[in-house]
């Protein structure tokens, strides 16, 4: 048998609340798949299931607060003997309702983005799943409506800008929760280069324009992609701290910082980005950013990363200096792509260039280390066809 | 305002509030550009201009995109994509 529990989304994070379960006792289920929608302080998110088999029990229910690492389900493995009988009861105890936290939305991740593609305010619908959480019918029956929303009526759930600013308070609590712990236990140290970006310009122009407008390449990916194959040099930055010491990860899951249209941010998982073509990449982290502010992330793509990416130069920005959201040891920030006066062969010519910072955790590594990092971050840069 | 760009100016702004669904359009001011009025990145725009590309048919390279940074702009490049064909 296999225990199902809350998994921990990242650090900011103690415990999430059930929005539904996607499967029933009885259910196959197989690795990877979504299972149950899990409501946290940051999102909401799909919980991936990973292992096989078929669901024996279920232990919770929709509208319960789960602590991170509660056991939530077991799984019969494929392969394995079938346990004791699972009893009905199991099945149809009597849901329990969510919890009315006043301004608080319960919407599904399904839901959640439905309602984003059909253009519907889910803030504005009345729910009709458990609690009163909007499902993806009361979505489409608000599209099919003309895409007029339901008009607010006497519910738990609060208006549009008191359900949002809830949000971005509880985003905001969250993520001071993380930084407040990275900043008390990593002693962080921070590196600098400036990396002259002009073969990788020239390259990015004449690359787009062998490919069609849902094909392009942004400089960012470039970024990500110089980054997962620098940490195979320098693998002690792609780690977690567990436990008073450094675990490596083999993969490279690079997190990437995305900011909500509401405030705040989060940093999903790019999975294995060393080992992705460029355009593979550029989908995913688009894929990435629509489900990121449309509220549907996979558990794992909050859990698994080994490293974050930022890049705040739209923003005008011109150095990062980030703090590590732990469990990791590292975080790397590229900032605005400007031309400056650049000396090449003893001439001053006009290049585009971008700084690009390391903040590391000094238990981990040192800087001489954090240096050959970005030192290959550069090198890698300068050969855009090979990334 | 021709019927072509009234459709065009209609088409933008409903691609616009699918990227940005917080977006107050009807306050959008036609020769500001996007980025100033809206919060919208660079992947944003990326999807902009697929979105564009999906409903209009249109193929936008790349050295045309500072074209379609205002409202009045793209109504602009689109309608002369339509004039002179696609």
């Amino acid at each position: 048998m296999a225990e199902f529990v809350m998994p921990t989304l990242g650090a900011d994070m103690s415990a999430g609340t059930l929005v539904a379960w996607r499967k029933k006792v009885g259910d196959r289920v197989t690795r990877g798949e979504v299972i149950a929608e899990v409501d946290t302080d940051k999102a909401a998110i799909d919980v991936e299931v990973f292992t096989s088999g078929v669901i024996e029990k279920i232990l919770t229910q929709p509208g319960e607060k789960v602590p991170v690492g509660t056991v939530m389900a077991i799984i019969r493995e494929e392969g394995k003997p079938t346990g004791k009988k699972v009893e009905a009861e199991v099945e149809t105890k009597p849901v329990a309702p969510l919890a009315a936290e006043p301004g608080r939305l319960r919407i599904s991740p399904a839901a959640r983005q439905l309602a984003a593609e059909l253009g519907v305010d889910p803030a504005l619908l009345r729910g009709t799943g458990p609690g009163g959480a909007i499902t993806r019918e009361d979505v489409e029956a608000a599209a099919r409506a003309s895409l007029k929303p339901i008009a607010p009526s006497p519910s738990p759930i609060a208006s549009a800008p008191e359900a949002a600013a809830d949000r971005q308070a509880r985003i905001r609590q969250a993520i001071a929760a993380a930084m407040a712990r990275s900043k008390r236990e990593i002693p962080h140290y921070y590196l600098s280069a400036t990396i002259d970006m002009g073969r990788a310009v020239a390259w990015l122009a004449e690359e787009n324009l062998k490919r069609s407008v849902v094909d392009r390449l942004l400089s960012g990916v470039l970024f990500i992609k110089a980054v997962a194959l620098a940490l195979r040099e320098v693998p002690e930055l792609n780690a977690v701290w567990k436990d008073g010491r450094a675990i490596q990860s083999q993969a490279v899951h690079v997190g990437v910082a995305i900011s909500l249209r509401q405030g705040g941010l989060v940093a999903p998982a790019l999975h294995d980005a060393d080992r992705r073509s460029l355009g593979d990449l550029m989908r995913n982290l688009q894929d990435l950013v629509k489900r990121a502010r449309a509220g549907s992330l996979r558990s794992s793509e909050l859990s698994d990363p080994t490293i974050t990416v930022t890049s705040m130069g739209e923003q005008g920005v011109d150095t990062v200096f980030g703090v590590i959201y732990p469990p990791q040891v590292a975080l790397v920030g590229f900032g605005k792509l400007v031309e400056r006066p650049w000396v090449v062969q003893g001439a001053v010519v006009p290049r585009p260039v971008v700084t690009a910072t390391l903040s590391a955790d000094h238990r981990v590594t040192d800087g001489h280390r954090g240096g050959l990092f970005l030192a290959a971050v550069d090198r890698l840069l300068q050969e855009p066809d090979r990334l | 305002m021709t019927q072509t760009q009234a459709e065009i100016k209609q088409a933008v702004l409903r691609l616009l509030g699918e990227i940005a669904p917080e977006a107050d359009l009807a306050s959008l001011k036609p020769d500001v550009s996007f980025r100033d009025q809206l919060d919208i990145d660079s992947i944003d725009f990326l999807n902009f201009v697929i979105a564009l590309h999906d409903a209009l048919g249109v193929e936008i390279p790349e050295s045309d995109y500072p074209r379609l940074a205002t409202l009045n702009g793209c109504i602009e490049y689109l309608s002369a994509l339509e004039t002179h064909g696609r």
